[in-house]
């Protein structure tokens, strides 16, 4: 199965009822697979006009309860990003998924990157955290995406599966289980203000035609959902929470891979470096070379670094020039190499092995 | 109930300045929905950034104040993922024409089962009166402070063009007529637009001679003409005065709909 085809399987196996879409390559597999099959599932297939009317139909079909889905590439996740924003501030559960390609702008329409890690988690204006899940493979497109919708009612954010070109378009065998775990957003309990973030800093969902009256908006508001813009106190108060719903839970939502945890030089990975590195440690197996690899990137957790009690040199080879090794350099005093790679290439586990050796 | 009882009173005092006509097109756009006899909660309002789409903060329905310009799409999600909830749209000219305008002509196409209600002021009034796409040639705003030269969008015109199933234009002057317009978009399949023009005196008025509300309705009232005599005249090969506003029914259709309740 291709990778856009397993994100697509994920997301009906998760319970996605609602996509709203535009083409763009290389991710337009995942709407065309959702628009032959969603109608046969009596969802909704809509193709908009551009990628703005496409995230907001996704959060409008939100509110009405459906697990709402986008997918896109770089170019359209710009025109997203003021919606993102909309969607952090309102706290709506939704799952965007980005194929990603080489930017900026039109760039590499047809190659894989990772050059939108620091767009999907600060592109919107203002102060948010956001959830970011990575697959490397076929099987995690399928499973990571089944999650990404599971977090995405959980914490009532948009969640973004950070794929890319080289996964999007991998054909693997994988296995599609006979029963995916799925866990319902919280619905609104009566009497409770729509926007009391309660004891996880998440509040029920007060979902449309229910009675609940809700008043929702982008602006600034109290717990009632009633805009009130220029008090200091709501603002702060409001956009603390939103941030610590997320930050606060994220060595409770990591999700990764150890390996060698004894290891002095240490591989941090995620997306389509992860299989190089495994390549590297399969034909070269070496208890001094360790593993971290992350299929959740954002939150970061980063206390996974201190797993590695004896590490010297932390390697983080990315498609990118270097976006993730700012979080892996901030968070340890050892020193940190970047391989970056640019181009749409995947590393070769001769680059790599040559850096272990200290080959030129 | 009346029209009364949809508002959420504890959102009380309104924004509005004294003399908008925004109040006005909401009273007639519930009173609309209040003939329907539809229950508070099947009814969504969604809207855009503006002044008029601050009117859905103050009715007690769910609804979705959303971002600039984007009101259509969002109202898109939310009817065909429930065709089951009646939605209502409102905007203004800057939201639906500018910033909006692509999504405006693209729900008129799809004929999404929406009816959508654009107080149509003429100018931004939130931010301060800069010209719109509806700003008249030769009109001061803080933008054209030489007069507008940039010709005007007919939105009705538009979206009758577009696909829409019903369009009407009325004023915030022609309270009735307008009330039945909406009431006739509530009832109509398929997409619905009514365009209101409403009076703006502190950002419009105060800036081009029609500095008195009463001015303002008054200019409203003298200067429309009903889209059939317009049509009449054209006929007989009369001159129709280039400044008189065509209001009344533009339209009404049965193009196939989306997001029609089974």
């Amino acid at each position: 199965m291709q990778g856009n085809t397993a994100c697509a399987e994920g997301a009906l196996a998760a319970g996605c009822n609602f996509f709203g879409g535009y083409p763009i390559t290389p991710s337009t597999e995942i709407a065309e697979h959702m628009a032959r099959r969603l109608p046969k599932k009596d969802g909704v297939f809509v193709q908009m006009e551009d990628e703005i009317a496409s995230i907001a139909t996704v959060i409008g079909a939100s509110w009405t309860g459906a697990r709402a889905m986008t997918a896109t590439s770089g170019p359209g996740f710009s025109l997203m990003m003021e919606n993102i924003g909309y969607a952090v501030m309102t706290e709506t559960p939704c799952v965007i998924v980005n194929i990603q390609r080489g930017g900026p702008s039109t760039g590499q329409p047809t190659m894989g990157a990772q050059g939108d890690m620091l767009q999907c988690r600060f592109g919107s204006h203002g102060d948010y955290s956001t959830i970011a899940l990575c697959p490397s493979s076929v099987q995690e497109m399928y499973d990571l995406t089944v999650k990404a919708f599971n977090l995405a009612d959980r914490f009532r954010v948009p969640v973004f599966v950070m794929s890319d070109e080289v996964i999007g378009h991998t054909r693997e065998r994988i296995t599609i289980p006979d029963h995916v775990e799925i866990v319902p957003r919280r619905p609104l309990e009566k009497g409770t203000l729509p926007f009391h973030g309660g004891d996880d800093g998440v509040p029920g969902f007060p979902e449309f035609g229910r009675g609940h009256g809700v008043h929702v908006t982008g602006l600034t508001h109290d717990e009632r959902g009633y805009p009130e813009a220029t008090d200091p106190h709501i603002h702060e108060t409001l956009v603390r929470r939103l941030v610590s719903k997320v930050e606060s839970a994220r060595h409770d939502i990591a999700d990764y891979e150890v390996v060698n945890p004894d290891a002095e030089t240490v591989f941090v990975t995620y997306g389509p470096p992860t299989r190089t590195v495994k390549q590297v440690m399969h034909d070269h197996p070496d208890e001094r070379v360790g593993h971290l690899h992350l299929r959740i990137v954002w939150p970061f957790p980063e206390r996974l670094l201190k797993i590695f009690t004896n590490a010297k040199t932390f390697i983080v080879p990315e498609m990118n020039m270097g976006q993730i090794v700012r979080e892996v350099e901030r968070h340890t005093c050892l020193p940190v190499i970047r391989v970056s790679k640019l181009g749409g290439e995947l590393h070769t586990p001769d680059e790599l092995q040559k850096l272990l050796e200290g080959r030129p | 109930m009346t029209f009364m009882d949809w508002y959420r009173e504890d959102r009380l005092p309104h924004i509005y300045c004294t003399g908008c006509g925004n109040g006005t097109v909401i009273n007639c756009t519930l009173e609309a929905v209040e003939q329907m006899g539809w229950a508070v909660d099947d009814t969504v309002f969604i809207s855009g950034i503006g002044c008029s789409s601050r009117a859905p903060g103050y009715i007690k329905t769910d609804s979705l104040h959303t971002t600039h310009g984007r009101a259509l799409a969002f109202a898109t999600g939310v009817k065909l993922a429930n065709p089951r909830l009646n939605v209502v749209v409102f905007t203004g000219d800057g939201d639906l024409a500018a910033i909006g305008g692509n999504h405006f002509i693209h729900a008129c196409r799809r004929n999404v089962d929406l009816t959508v209600v654009c107080m149509n002021n003429m100018i931004y009034g939130m931010t301060g009166g800069q010209g719109s796409p509806c700003t008249p040639v030769g009109a001061i705003s803080t933008t054209t402070p030489y007069g507008a030269v940039e010709p005007v969008f007919d939105l009705s015109e538009l979206a009758v063009t577009a696909g829409a199933n019903y369009v009407a234009r009325w004023t915030s002057y022609h309270v009735k007529e307008l009330t039945k317009a909406v009431k006739d978009g509530l009832e109509t399949p398929g997409f619905s637009f009514i365009e209101a023009l409403t009076q703006c005196p502190t950002a419009y008025g105060r800036r081009n001679k029609l500095r008195q509300v009463s001015d303002m309705i008054n200019y409203m009232r003298t200067n429309v003409i009903l889209i059939q005599k317009k049509q009449r005249m054209l006929e007989r090969g009369e001159a129709v005065p280039e400044e008189k506003i065509p209001v009344g029914e533009f339209v009404r259709r049965n193009r196939p709909a989306m997001g029609v309740p089974k």
